[in-house]
C-alpha cells in the first residue's frame, strides 16, 4: 500500500498538464470565468478536442475506445482537469448509456452508437423519471407496445437533463403490464427527432433551463433499438445507476471548489480581517476539507484497493451520499462567503452587453449554484434511496 | 498508488484474528480485566513468542517482521475488534517508534527485548496541567554528573502497573511550554523514588499516576538530543494517534456489527426492529462512519513519512474525523440497543466505553481541528 506516483505517473501528469495548457479553448475559459450559461457548442468544444487526442473515455475498455489507463492515471486525469477548471463532460453518453451499450448491446448497436458517443456526434439524454415515478422508479408507466418490428411508445418523462440538445435518449419503458413491476421494463434507445416527441423546458430555482419534460405520443421505435432482452431493462438500469453513483462523488471538482471558497474568503473582509480568519467560518472550511479527504480515500480504496477489478458495487452509494452532501456544503459556504452580493440576480450577459455587472465576479453564480445543487441529493436515486440500497445490499437488512 | 495489502500483511491480520478469536472472547476478557493484575500475561507472551506479533513493525536485523506503520495499524485494528487491553500501543508503537527513530545502541539493546515480550513500556507524557500540549511540562530532569535527577507528576499513564520500563517526557531546560528544552528518557520502571498510584480505567485497562521523587537516572536513558526532543515526541505521538484511529476502526466495526445483529433478533410490534427504516438508515449512517474511519486511518498511516507539517495536518484530519465517527457510532449503538445497551452485561457497552476514551486520546476533535487549521488555513 502506498500513494507514491511512479516516474511514469509523474511523466503522465506533466503530459496531461501540458496538453490542457496548450489545447483548452481560451474563449471557453473566458465564458466560464464570466459565469455565462454554456451552449451545446461550448459543452462539445472540449469533448471534441479530447476525442481527437483519444482521451475522451478513460473509463471504457480499450476495445471500445478507452485509454487503458491505470487507476492512478485516471486519478491524475480527474485531478488535473479539475485543477485546470476544465468544463465537465456530459455524462449521458460517456458515463451512462455507453457502458450499458458495450455491456449489454448487440454487435450492431455497439458498432453504430459507441463511435458516435466518443466523437460527440450524438448528444444523449436520460428518459427515466416520470411525474408519478421518482424514487419509486420501477412504477414507471410509459408503455411500449409491439407493432411488427417496432414498438409504439406512449407516456411522459420528466427531469430530462439537457434534452433540448439531445439527438438520442435512452428510455425505460413498460413492455409487460402484467409482470411484477421491475420485470416488465425494457431499455430503449430512441431518436429524439422521432415524430411524436415533444420537449418542454422546466426552469429550476437558479433560473436555468437545464431540465425538461419529454412527451411521447405514438412514437415508433424499431425493436432493434432495444438494449438487452425484452422485460430485462431493469438489469441495465441497475448497472447504470451504480456507474452513475461513482462518478457522482466528484472529489476532484470539490477539491477545486474548496480552493475557490478559500480564495473568496481571503478576499472578503470580516471586520479588519479576511473572512477566512473568522474562527467559525474557518472551522466550516476545515471540516469540509476533512470530510472531503475521507471521501477521497474511500473512493481511492474502491478504485485501487483489493476490489478494484470488481466494478462499482452497492457501496458506491456511500460515495454518492457523501459526495453530494459535500458539493452542497461547498455551494452553501460560497453563498455565505459572498455576503450581500449573493442577492443580485443575473441571467448571464448577452453579446455586446458591456454594462459593468454588480458585485464581484465570484458572487454572480453563488446563489443560483446553491439553489441548483440541491438537486445532487435528489438525482441519481435520492440519498434516502441510497441508504435503502446500502441497508439491503451491503448490510443485508 | 496502490491500496492493497501484501501477502505478509494479510497473514499478520489473519494470524492475529485467529489467535484473538480463540483467546479473547468477551467473558474471558472480563475475567482477566477484573483480576488483581488486570491482565493475562500469557497472552502477551503468546503474542510475542508464538506469533512473533510484537516484531511486526521492526526490522529483520532486530528480529522483527520488517514492517512499519501499516503493520501497526493492522495489529491495532484487530486489538480494537476484541477491545484488547494488551499494551501494544505504548510498548511497540510508541516506545518502539522512538527506538527506531533514534537507532544505535539503545535500539539494539531494547528492540529485541520488546519483540521477545520481555519489556512492557508505558508512555508517561501527560501532566495534570498539560491537556494535549506535549511541551507543557513541569516534570524536570536536572543534570547531575553523568546522569539526571527526575522530578514531577505524570497523569493517567496507561499500562504503567505492568511496565518494566517507562518512556518519560521531561524538561531539561527552558520554560513551561517552550518548544526547546524538552527531552525524552527511557528508564527502568522500578528505580528508587518512582511512586505509583495504580487504578483501573473506564475502558478496561490499568493506569497510574506516577510521581518522580528525585529519581536518579543514568545518562544513557536519554533518547535523542538533550533539550531537542519535541520533534521526535511529536512524531511518535502522531504515529500513536493513527494507531488509535486504527484501533477505533476495529471498535467501531464491532459496534456496528453488534447493532446489526441485535436489531435482527430484537422484536417489537411483532417484527425485528431492523425492519424499521428509521433504524436501517441510522445503521447505514453508522456504516458510512466506519468506512470513513478506515479510509482516514489509511490516509494518516500513509502520510506518516511526510515532512512534519504535512504529517501533522494529515494525522489531525484523520483523528478529528475518527473521533466524530467513534462518537456517532458508539452513541447510536447504545441507543439502538435500548435499555440493555446501558448495562454492563453486553459487550456492546464495553466497546462504547473504549470508543469514548479513544475520542480524546492524543487530542480531541477540537484539538485536532485547531491543529489542522493552524497548519493548513493560516495565511
Amino acid at each position: 500500500m502506498d500513494m507514491e506516483f511512479s516516474p511514469e505517473d509523474l511523466a503522465f501528469q506533466q503530459e496531461v498538464r501540458d496538453f490542457i495548457a496548450e489545447n483548452y479553448p481560451a474563449d471557453l475559459r473566458d465564458k466560464q470565468d464570466e459565469g455565462e450559461e454554456m451552449s451545446k457548442e461550448d459543452f462539445l468544444a472540449w469533448h471534441k478536442i479530447l476525442y481527437k487526442k483519444g482521451w475522451i473515455a478513460p473509463a471504457w475498455p480499450v476495445e471500445y475506445g478507452g485509454t487503458g489507463w491505470t487507476p492512478t492515471q485516471r486519478f491524475i486525469w480527474s485531478e488535473e482537469t479539475a485543477r485546470a477548471d476544465c468544463i465537465r463532460l456530459m455524462p449521458f453518453g460517456l458515463a451512462m448509456v455507453g457502458p450499458v451499450i458495450y455491456t449489454f448491446g448487440t454487435p450492431e448497436q455497439k458498432a453504430h452508437f459507441l463511435p458516435r458517443i466518443l466523437s460527440g456526434e450524438d448528444w444523449w439524454c436520460q428518459g427515466y423519471s416520470e411525474p408519478g415515478s421518482g424514487s419509486d422508479l420501477a412504477s414507471l408507466r410509459t408503455t411500449a407496445v409491439a407493432d411488427g418490428d417496432d414498438y409504439i411508445v406512449n407516456g411522459q418523462k420528466t427531469w430530462t437533463t439537457l434534452a433540448q440538445h439531445a439527438d438520442w435518449g435512452f428510455f425505460l419503458v413498460r413492455t409487460d403490464k402484467e409482470a411484477k413491476q421491475q420485470e416488465g421494463i425494457s431499455f430503449l434507445l430512441i431518436d429524439m427527432k422521432s415524430p411524436g416527441i415533444t420537449v418542454r423546458p422546466i426552469i429550476t430555482l437558479g433560473g436555468e433551463h437545464e431540465v425538461n419534460e419529454v412527451w411521447l405520443e405514438d412514437v415508433r421505435v424499431p425493436q432493434s433499438q432495444r438494449v438487452y432482452d425484452e422485460n430485462k431493462g431493469w438489469t441495465c438500469a441497475k448497472f447504470l445507476l451504480a456507474h452513475e453513483r461513482t462518478g457522482i462523488a466528484g472529489v476532484a471538482a470539490s477539491k477545486r471548489g474548496i480552493e475557490k471558497v478559500k480564495a473568496i474568503a481571503r478576499t472578503e473582509l470580516d471586520g479588519d480581517k479576511p473572512l477566512l480568519a473568522n474562527a467559525f467560518f474557518k472551522r466550516k472550511v476545515a471540516e469540509l476539507e476533512v470530510d472531503l479527504a475521507a471521501l477521497e480515500f474511500t473512493e481511492l480504496r474502491s478504485l485501487a484497493g483489493p476490489n478494484a477489478n470488481r466494478g462499482p458495487g452497492p457501496e458506491s452509494s456511500l460515495l454518492k451520499i457523501k459526495g453530494s452532501e459535500i458539493q452542497q456544503r461547498l455551494t452553501e459556504l460560497t453563498l455565505e462567503a459572498v455576503g450581500h452580493y449573493g442577492a443580485p440576480y443575473f441571467r448571464g450577459f448577452g453579446e455586446g452587453d458591456n454594462e459593468h455587472p454588480i458585485g464581484p465576479d465570484y458572487a454572480h453564480r453563488a446563489a443560483p449554484t446553491y439553489f441548483n445543487m440541491r438537486k445532487t441529493t435528489i438525482y441519481g436515486g435520492s440519498n434516502e434511496i441510497q441508504r435503502n440500497i446500502i441497508a439491503k445490499m451491503v448490510l443485508g437488512l | 498508488m496502490d491500496f492493497t495489502y501484501t501477502e505478509t500483511q494479510d497473514m499478520i491480520r489473519d494470524t492475529l484474528a485467529r489467535f484473538l478469536g480463540d483467546t479473547y472472547d468477551f467473558e474471558t476478557r472480563q475475567k482477566f480485566i477484573n483480576s488483581d493484575s488486570g491482565r493475562d500475561p500469557a497472552i502477551w507472551t503468546a503474542l510475542a513468542q508464538d506469533l512473533g506479533m510484537l516484531g511486526a513493525p521492526f526490522a529483520e536485523e532486530h528480529g522483527g517482521l520488517g514492517g512499519g506503520a501499516l503493520e501497526n495499524a493492522i495489529v491495532m485494528e484487530e486489538l480494537g475488534k476484541v477491545i484488547g487491553i494488551e499494551p501494544y500501543l505504548p510498548t511497540v508503537v510508541i516506545a518502539g517508534g522512538a527506538l527506531k527513530a533514534v537507532g544505535g545502541a539503545q535500539a539494539d539493546a531494547m528492540i529485541p527485548e520488546i519483540i521477545a515480550g520481555n519489556a512492557i513500556i508505558a508512555f508517561a507524557y501527560a501532566e495534570p496541567q498539560g491537556r494535549y500540549d506535549l511541551a507543557n511540562l513541569r516534570t524536570s530532569a536536572k543534570k547531575d554528573g553523568a546522569g539526571y535527577v527526575l522530578s514531577g507528576h505524570k497523569s493517567v499513564v496507561y499500562a504503567a502497573p505492568w511496565a518494566t520500563h517507562l518512556l518519560v517526557t521531561a524538561r531539561t531546560g527552558g520554560n513551561a511550554r517552550d518548544r526547546d528544552g524538552v527531552s525524552l528518557f527511557l528508564i527502568d520502571a522500578n528505580l528508587p523514588g518512582i511512586v505509583r498510584r495504580d487504578y483501573p480505567t473506564v475502558d478496561g485497562g490499568r493506569a497510574s499516576e506516577i510521581y518522580f521523587e528525585n529519581v536518579a537516572i543514568p545518562g544513557d536513558a536519554l533518547l535523542g538530543g538533550e533539550g531537542t526532543g519535541l520533534p521526535l515526541i511529536e512524531q511518535i505521538v502522531d504515529e500513536a494517534t493513527v494507531a488509535v484511529c486504527a484501533e477505533a476502526t476495529g471498535v467501531m466495526q464491532k459496534l456496528h456489527e453488534g447493532t446489526l445483529e441485535y436489531t435482527q433478533q430484537r422484536k417489537q410490534f411483532g417484527v425485528p426492529i431492523a425492519k424499521f427504516q428509521v433504524l436501517q438508515h441510522r445503521m447505514v449512517d453508522m456504516f458510512m462512519e466506519v468506512e470513513q474511519a478506515r479510509s482516514m486511518t489509511i490516509m494518516g498511516t500513509l502520510k506518516l513519512g511526510l515532512p512534519a507539517n504535512e504529517r501533522m495536518a494529515a494525522v489531525s484530519a484523520a483523528k478529528a474525523k475518527v473521533a466524530r465517527g467513534a462518537n456517532f457510532v458508539g452513541q447510536n449503538a447504545i441507543q439502538t440497543h435500548g435499555g440493555i445497551g446501558i448495562t454492563q452485561e453486553l459487550a456492546i457497552g464495553h466497546y462504547f466505553k473504549r470508543a469514548t476514551m479513544i475520542e480524546g486520546q492524543f487530542g480531541s476533535h477540537d484539538y485536532h481541528m485547531d491543529r489542522y487549521e493552524r497548519i493548513t488555513l493560516n495565511d
